[in-house]
């Protein structure tokens, strides 16, 4: 078991060695987001901006504009809240082309407590025209998403994990795609559809539910904009009804994505994230599975969903 | 006054009266802070900065970021007359789907930045000069920001980073009207320390009077783009700089003259324009 955000910066610093244009920028969270051996190895390509997130992406919009490839780096949580209008103005709006890493992000950081979630990040970031939002579930597709990433030519949002995750992908044959959602396990009874590293819970509810006869489609929605708007309305027609996993507030997020898509074809569509509550205090599995995002979770709402 | 001075002080002259044409047309604009920046503009982009209106996206170009995005319509005259927008674009001002919005955009030619969200500038710019020092090249990157704005936590983030990396490349200036949106800068948020403020972040920091084009001139020349420290320039300027009634009257953060009034302004810009072309022929 690896860490997505492990990862992501190991494959990043294999790519930053021969591209001298890649740059990683923080703020004082080297050892958080596991850049220190970037940081060791490529002191020139990268950039310490000590705890001041606003200054961060602005200076990594700035690096942009000048042809860097720039990875700006660290919690989810400040990123996407202290340094909003950074995204929203200098990042989103002014076309700036970086890459905004929020690790141990949604509940990661448990019993820290909801300073330190980021559970509004999806639902916020979806409506900055210009910004592209991806969820990786496993080491082996953010390692694709990484190699995808330094090319591609728009800001994108990656929200990643903190602790190892198990493999979905048991193999780097499989295709990674922008805006596409991977089908994992093939069925005409329900769909359950993912995000993130609750892919892996979805796809063990949905395992079991086969061993009871019920066939569900499991979808990885890795990618929330752009989005597999096609893979949504197929799902509905060929399954008739849609169950979807995140580690995000019920509002605003793939849940509520997947609503907009249906509404003008409706199946019927449950929603498992996090309500509008402040998170009890625990750690990320015992969170996890309070609010039901686990595997066993995900199969007793899709039993009673079935009925 | 020297004849660099004069002509530029004519052109800045000249400036402010397509200014109030433009803002007389379209009935809107920041036109306190539009007039006491445009010296400071026209320095900028006639004498100081390295541009070419044929190549907006020169790797080699000095950048300027507007961070006060809202005086952005003596911006545009500016770019207008330095020759990169033309003026049936700069004369849509105001109108629906006109190219020129109510704050800086990257879709007009020259502008580098969307901005009016203030304090954004100084830590873009400070990346901009940041990957000039990585790209070793000898571009530099201006920011003008207003005294109001001083007011925003990230301002000083910037600062920090700025001093930190040793960005001599990059040159901030506030200007300084003393006045913001509900009153004096000293009734608002008091920063008559704003020397000692920038002096202790270890930035080069200089005075200037932004009203005189001469001064502005000279002190843009004196700047040391070595002495591994960001600049800053404290240009000092009156809110209305040239419209008599306008000048120092905090209600003319934004505004738009009446008709007499607008006649006023082009007969008070006209004259001085008439005597700057003598001095200038003499």
């Amino acid at each position: 078991m690896i860490a997505c955000r492990k990862s992501f910066t190991e494959t990043l610093l294999s790519l930053a060695r021969t591209d001298k244009n890649i740059i990683a920028v923080t703020t004082d969270a080297r050892g958080s987001v596991t850049l220190t051996d970037f940081a060791n190895e490529l002191p020139e390509q990268f950039v310490e901006c000590g705890i001041a997130e606003q200054n961060a992406v602005g200076i990594s919009a700035g690096l942009a504009h000048s042809g860097k490839k720039v990875f700006v780096c660290g919690p989810a949580c400040f990123y996407v809240t202290r340094s909003l209008e950074q995204i929203k103005v200098d990042v989103a709006y002014s076309r700036n082309n970086v890459k905004i890493l929020g690790v141990s992000g949604g509940v990661a950081y448990g019993a820290l407590g909801a300073t330190h979630h980021s559970l509004h990040d999806i639902a916020v970031l979806r409506t900055f025209p210009g910004m592209n939002i991806v969820l990786p579930c496993d080491a082996r597709q953010t390692k694709k998403l990484v190699k995808l990433l330094v090319d591609y030519p728009e800001p994108v949002y990656i929200r990643v994990g903190r602790a190892p995750v198990p493999d979905v992908y048991e193999s780097d044959d499989f295709d990674f795609e922008a805006g596409k959602a991977n089908v994992l396990l093939e069925g005409y009874d329900l769909t359950i559809i993912a995000t993130g590293e609750t892919v892996y819970h979805a796809y063990q509810a949905g395992l079991m539910l086969h061993g009871k006869g019920i066939k569900a489609r499991v979808l990885d929605m890795a990618w929330l904009k752009p989005y597999d708007r096609e893979a949504i309305l197929k799902a509905a027609t060929e399954t008739g009804r849609i169950l979807t996993v995140e580690e995000h507030s019920r509002f605003g997020g793939l849940g509520s994505l997947v609503a907009e898509t249906l509404a003008e074809s409706p199946v019927p569509l449950r929603i498992i994230g996090i309500p509008d509550e402040n998170v009890i205090h625990g750690n990320s599995p015992e969170v996890f599975a309070y609010y039901g995002l686990n595997a066993a979770g995900i199969l007793k709402t899709a039993l009673d969903f079935i009925g | 006054m020297k004849a660099k001075a004069l002509e530029l002080e004519l052109q800045s002259e000249k400036n402010r009266k397509r200014l109030m044409e433009l803002v007389f047309k379209a009935k809107a604009a920041h036109i306190g802070g539009d007039l006491s920046c445009l010296n400071v503009l026209t320095v900028l982009y006639f004498e100081v900065m390295n541009l070419n209106p044929a190549n907006p996206k020169d790797p080699l170009r000095d950048r300027f970021i507007m961070s006060k995005g809202h005086c952005v319509e003596a911006l545009y005259v500016t770019l207008e007359s330095k020759g990169f927008i033309s003026p049936a674009v700069t004369d849509t001002l105001g109108e629906f789907g006109s190219l020129l919005s109510g704050h800086p955009t990257i879709k007009v030619p020259g502008i580098e930045v969307n901005t009016g969200a203030l304090g954004h500038g100084l830590s873009i710019g400070a990346g901009i000069a940041l990957a000039g020092k990585m790209n070793q090249l000898s571009y530099k990157t201006f920011v003008l920001m207003g005294d109001g704005e001083q007011g925003e936590g990230s301002v000083y983030e910037a600062a920090m980073a700025a001093r930190h990396y040793k960005l001599d490349n990059l040159v901030a200036i506030i200007d300084r009207n003393g006045l913001q949106i509900s009153g004096t800068t000293e009734e608002i948020m008091a920063i008559e320390d704003i020397r000692q403020r920038w002096t202790a972040s270890g930035w080069d920091v200089q005075e200037v009077n932004g009203d005189r084009i001469g001064d502005l001139i000279d002190r843009f020349e004196k700047i040391d783009y070595s002495n591994r420290r960001p600049h800053l320039l404290i240009s000092h300027t009156t809110k209305g700089k040239g419209i008599s009634y306008m000048e120092g009257v905090q209600s003319w953060h934004h505004g738009v003259p009446c008709a007499p009034q607008y006649e006023q302004a082009i007969r008070e810009i006209s004259e001085r324009i008439q005597y700057l072309e003598k001095q200038i022929s003499i």
